[in-house]
């Protein structure tokens, strides 16, 4: 279980530094690095924060994982949840912030 | 290599040890109700940081309609045996529904019925959108200006002399500076503690545990350094989880009425009988006995509940939503499969941690505990840390108001603190004299400690190496995962003996950043939590709580064991203490 940052989109603003709860990443010239895969806990506070959505979430095959990715946009009032499996199939969640958990 | 660290010296009123759930709305607290000053220091950032870093979904400690704070108190101690303290838990009961409604007035979605009441789940929760809990409190945080909060700063040390506390030693994790910082009033909050056994996951997922591997028990073990007293570190919490992802359970078993079933599917929950610790402890024996893997039943739900249920994963443990997805079969379409945790000590779910009077201060006089630190609670859980913030915070406040001549005397002293900041060498005068001097010299020796393993040029075990040796003396000789949680005095012997060795290993290592220099603090605590938890696991000759202490010795509840396994360190010994039931209102320390 961890995260990985796709150097493409991040745009550096270091946002994952400061909120990470274990204090795992680091900006490595000018890009967000993870520098302890193994140690990630899979809170996804990062994949929330990173405002152009590089930051991939992703199983451990010792989990269960089979190479799908969740990736998060945060938009006021709504959270678009996003897994892409690796034949690109993409499902979508939208959680409304003002909708509470039913069970 | 001589690392100088520069030196901060900082200091404030009240000094809050950990920017979690009880750290915060302890300074929230304070802020509202004096113009007293706070510092947070948070060895993250408080808005994500601690247990709820990930959501939670569900407030499980709320005073539902047609109950009263006593039924709470009733339930959790029937729950742990008997082995609470009434007066804790129901200070933190009357505390229950204040500060959730307050909560809700800083933003928390809770959900409700047509007649506007909080929709209950069960006898003791209510349903909530708290995927953004610690947003919420680290803005109403922000929002007072008497609130200072020092992120990434990582605590190693309380300063206490004649059983009084004076401050606390730290260093950032990012830059090479250290904190040695002044207060007449510390609360500790910093969590329980995690990663004392080797996880469910120990290869590449091995951070995926129920607890945050962030909460390494620095709390406990600064406090147990200096000699506060420690009480149930042998009731240890085992979390029965989904499978792999560590995901909650309850959101299943309350919220869509999944029962636990074996392989063959049969209902087996109510074989074992329905505490906390049987529950796990049913699901170890059909195990053990050839009737695994066991599961909690979701295929007879609603496809409609089984959407839902993707949806309130993703406010607390996204992992699972992401495990239901990628394996291409919805909670309705296939039973989720379940298992025990490693053992965790965390007392805002069993008993463990300081041994506090009903104001919430330890046996250290001006330290107080708060949350999953602090002890004799059990299943407090998100209500009861605010709840014991709460009480923690107004009653500190109450000491400034009394003018207490201790407050007072001690802002004097720390008058003659110069605010300048300064490089650190051991020859370096950085303090008051007006301080005692053995305050000023444990600080030193702090700094010195730091100093020696960033100055390492080399070390024979990596800190990874050591962390590895202690989960597995812990996991197989002192009741984990690979003996089904059970346990022997000669076991526990051993672990305490390879401890000990870890110890003094663990005095030789070496970093190369402050980073690294966390990771070596980190392991330092862990091992001196173990040694606590080995002693107070023999210190309980019955079993009390199958799976949490099942000691293979003592296979029988034995009252003579109704009562408190505490333990103080005394020289370099932990000297164990048995004290009988707390049964009163209120209870106050004892004048030694």
């Amino acid at each position: 279980m961890s995260v990985r940052v796709n150097k493409e989109k991040c745009i550096g603003c270091g946002k994952c530094t400061d909120v990470c709860p274990g204090n795992l990443f680091a900006l490595s010239e000018g890009k967000a690095l993870m520098c302890y895969p193994k140690d990630c806990w899979g809170c996804v506070s990062c994949v929330k924060e990173c405002p152009v959505g590089a930051i991939e979430f992703f199983l451990g095959a010792d989990v269960g994982g089979n190479g799908s990715v969740m990736t998060v946009k945060e938009e006021p009032g709504v959270l678009h949840w996003r897994i892409e499996k690796p034949d690109h199939t993409v499902t979508e969640i939208n959680i409304d912030r003002r909708s509470s958990n039913r069970y | 290599m001589n690392k100088e660290l520069e030196i901060k010296q900082l200091k404030t009123d009240v000094l809050v040890l950990g920017g979690g759930t009880a750290g915060c709305y302890a300074a929230l607290t304070i802020a509202r109700n004096s113009d007293i000053n706070v510092l947070v220091v948070e060895k993250a950032d408080i808005r994500r940081s601690g247990c709820l870093a990930a959501g939670v979904n569900a407030l499980n400690a709320y005073i539902t309609k047609g109950h009263v704070p006593q039924d709470y108190v009733d339930y959790a101690t029937k729950d742990a045996a008997g082995i609470v303290r009434n007066d804790l838990l129901l200070t933190a009961a009357e505390e229950f529904n204040n500060v959730t409604h307050d909560l809700e007035q800083l933003g928390l979605v809770i959900l409700k019925d047509e007649n506007g009441e909080y929709v209950a789940r069960g006898n003791r929760n209510i349903k909530i959108n708290g995927e953004n809990i610690k947003p919420i409190l680290a803005d109403a945080v922000k929002e007072q200006e008497q609130i200072e909060v020092l992120n990434h700063v990582n605590i190693t040390e309380l300063l206490v002399e004649g059983n009084r506390i004076y401050g606390a030693v730290g260093f950032s994790v990012r830059e090479e500076i250290a904190y040695v910082i002044y207060a007449p009033k510390v609360l500790v909050a910093t969590g329980g503690a995690a990663g004392l056994y080797r996880p469910n996951n120990p290869g590449f997922s091995r951070h995926k545990m129920w607890y945050p591997p962030f909460n390494t028990g620095a709390g406990f073990a600064m406090g147990i350094e200096k000699g506060a007293e420690m009480t149930t570190f042998e009731m240890r919490f085992i979390a029965l989880r989904c499978k792999d992802t560590i995901a909650p359970t309850g959101t299943l078993a309350q919220g869509v009425g999944a029962k636990q079933i074996n392989s063959k599917g049969d209902i087996y929950e109510t074989k074992y009988g329905i505490t906390t610790s049987e529950r796990v402890y049913g699901t170890v024996c059909e195990n053990v006995e050839g009737r695994g893997p066991c599961y909690l039943k979701t295929t007879d739900i609603s496809e409609e509940q089984s959407e839902d249920l993707l949806k309130a994963y993703l406010n607390m443990a996204p992992s699972q939503t992401l495990k239901w997805i990628e394996s291409g079969r919805l909670p309705h379409e296939q039973d989720v499969e379940i298992e025990g945790t490693e053992p965790y000590i965390v007392g805002g779910h069993t008993a463990s941690g300081y041994w506090v009077d009903t104001n919430r201060q330890t046996t250290i006089s001006g330290l107080y505990a708060a949350g999953d630190v602090a002890g004799g609670c059990p299943q407090k859980y998100v209500t009861g840390a605010l709840a014991e913030g709460k009480i923690a915070a107004l009653a500190i406040l109450k000491t400034f108001s009394e003018n207490e001549s201790d407050n007072a005397k001690m802002k004097d002293e720390m008058d003659g603190v110069t605010a300048d900041n300064i490089k650190y060498s051991s020859e370096t005068e950085f303090s008051s004299d007006a301080l005692p001097h053995s305050i000023t010299a444990q600080a030193k020796q702090a700094l010195s400690g730091y100093e020696h393993i960033l100055g390492a040029e080399q070390s024979e075990y990596s800190v990874e190496d050591l962390e590895e040796a202690m989960q597995k003396v812990m996991d197989e000789y002192a009741g984990g995962i690979a003996t089904n949680y059970r346990y022997n005095e000669k076991q526990l012997a051993l672990a305490k003996e390879k401890i000990e060795q870890l110890i003094l290993l663990s005095e030789k290592l070496k970093a190369d950043s402050m980073h690294e220099l966390l990771f070596a603090y980190e392991l330092k605590e862990r091992l001196v939590v173990c040694k606590s938890v080995i002693a107070h696991l023999m210190g309980r000759k019955e079993t009390r709580w199958h799976s949490f202490n099942e000691n293979l010795d003592y296979p029988e509840e034995d009252p003579a064991f109704y009562g408190y396994v505490n333990s103080r360190l005394e020289g370099r010994e932990l000297k164990m203490i048995f004290r009988p039931l707390v049964t009163g209102e209120r209870y106050e320390h004892s004048v030694c």
